[in-house]
């Protein structure tokens, strides 16, 4: 397993225009499938267009503490893009006026930016009622420094939502590093000891559940029951929901699909699982995502992408919700990850 | 004409099956589909019951067919592998049991 990023590893790969180039090339190009455009144009669904604001993303940095082989953000500890107190001002300003009602922060870790708790602190202040932070749960383990996080997330009523593949060490292992299941175990049971994850408790607990290999997620309720089954069993964990998500071909995972030979079969599969419903619902109709430099995108994976968004406004510091609603969302055929099967976003299936 | 008898791309043509005969077609795969339904079983339980059979029948479109559906389904590799040894325990078991054929034949005309 690779332990450091594609950036760090100079792969042609890290270059998001490389990525977009094979995206758009190939069995795109000579017609063998269709392009994203012309699928959801079948429906009359194209272009599509942001709706209301109701979730600001906000990606902190790419910094992490492990080195996931299927990250879509290619964070590792070798990541050293961190948002700087400036731009999280820029954010609060914002958030104080936004119409969103959702702050959903991601990274890499975003516990390991050094200003973390102080915008929870701040954007609590301005009124923002529900948190999310998207956590790998490794970190509260990680260092003494991060083994109050329970503690601090209770506090401010943060809905944690942890990244956790499998309900078995080897399959876990596999994606995420050696150890990573056994840490996990143990942040999952701190996070229930202070309350996190126990049925009619309101401090949310949600697994994600991201496939370990090049095939697509089974049905979600199935899956929830199922890895409810095992954690209660076995350590006696308990959560909220599982989030079912579709391995986007971007970044480290589209690295993976071409060095085994998986690029072409994964790409017929998520073609064919298309759903015209899900993409009614896909997050990027609700979400803006900002990067760690304050630029603006439509989903996170744009964001690795580098395609920013298609309105005069650019970056948070000219921000304008009635600017930005209604823009033409930027598409190419990694979308096609977000309408396969049940649909696929940051809260799971959405048809 | 292909020059093997069996090539991973035909499985995704697998439905054209009903254009030569439509009303048969649709009725397979209805029934198809329906038995892989939730039901008194899950789901999964018959994609395993599936996996070890697409064994025992040696079909190589079934194989690449049900190993994906069970890892989408979490399955993990040590359930896969049980499945197909109970699948390999009846295949060896079939054919031993006609041991006791053997042995009442011999028994007869040389016992």
């Amino acid at each position: 397993m690779a332990t450091k990023s594609l950036h760090k590893r100079k792969s042609d790969l890290a270059n998001s225009n490389r990525q977009l180039e094979i995206l758009s090339n190939g069995i795109f190009q000579d017609g063998e499938l269709p392009t994203f455009k012309a699928k959801i144009s079948e429906t009359d669904q194209f272009p599509l267009k942001a709706k209301k604001l109701e979730i600001l993303q906000i990606n902190v940095g790419y910094m992490c503490n492990q080195v996931c082989e299927h990250c879509h953000v290619d964070a590792g500890p070798d990541r050293k893009e961190i948002m700087t107190k400036e731009t999280m001002q820029q954010c609060l300003k914002v958030i104080k006026n936004t119409g969103a009602h959702t702050l959903d922060l991601t990274g890499g870790a975003p516990e390991m930016n050094p200003n973390f708790r102080w915008f929870i602190e701040e954007a609590a202040k301005a009124g923002i009622k529900d948190f999310i932070v998207r956590s790998n749960l490794t970190i509260i383990r990680a260092n003494k420094k991060y083994y109050d996080l329970p503690e601090f997330f209770k506090k401010h009523n943060v809905h944690v939502v942890s990244s956790m593949p499998h309900w078995t060490r080897g399959k876990t292992d596999k994606q995420r590093g050696d150890g990573v299941f056994d840490k996990s175990i143990k942040a999952l049971q701190e996070l229930n000891a202070v309350g996190y994850g126990i049925p009619d408790s309101n401090l949310r607990l949600d697994l994600v559940y991201n496939p370990s290999g090049a095939f697509l997620p089974g049905d979600q309720a199935s899956m929830e029951k199922d890895f409810k089954k095992a954690l209660i069993e076995d350590f006696g964990i308990q959560f909220h929901n599982l989030f079912a998500i579709t391995n986007l071909p971007i970044s480290r995972f589209l690295d993976y699909l071409i060095a085994s030979e998986n690029y072409e079969d994964y790409m017929y599969q998520l073609v064919e699982a298309y759903n015209p419903a899900a993409v009614a619902n896909v997050m990027c109709t609700n979400t803006l995502s900002i990067s760690w430099d304050g630029y603006l995108y439509d989903c996170d994976f744009n964001q690795m992408l580098e395609l920013p968004v298609n309105s005069k406004v650019k970056h948070i510091s000219e921000y304008n919700e009635d600017l930005l609603e209604g823009r033409n969302i930027v598409i190419s055929q990694h979308c096609y990850g977000c309408t396969a099967g049940a649909g696929s976003s940051c809260q799971g299936s959405v048809a | 004409m292909s020059k093997s008898y069996y090539d991973p791309v035909d499985l995704r043509k697998f439905g054209n099956i009903t254009e030569w005969s439509e009303e048969l077609g649709n009725k397979f795969f209805d029934y198809y589909g329906k038995v892989f339904e939730e039901g008194a079983l899950t789901a999964r339980e018959k994609a395993l019951i599936a996996l070890a059979v697409a064994h025992t029948e040696q079909c190589p479109y079934c194989i690449d067919a049900y190993t994906k559906d069970t890892l989408q389904r979490g399955v993990t590799k040590e359930e896969m592998m049980e499945a197909i040894h109970v699948g390999a325990a009846i295949k060896s078991g079939a054919t031993l049991v006609h041991g006791v054929q053997m042995m009442n034949k011999v028994n007869k005309l040389d016992g």
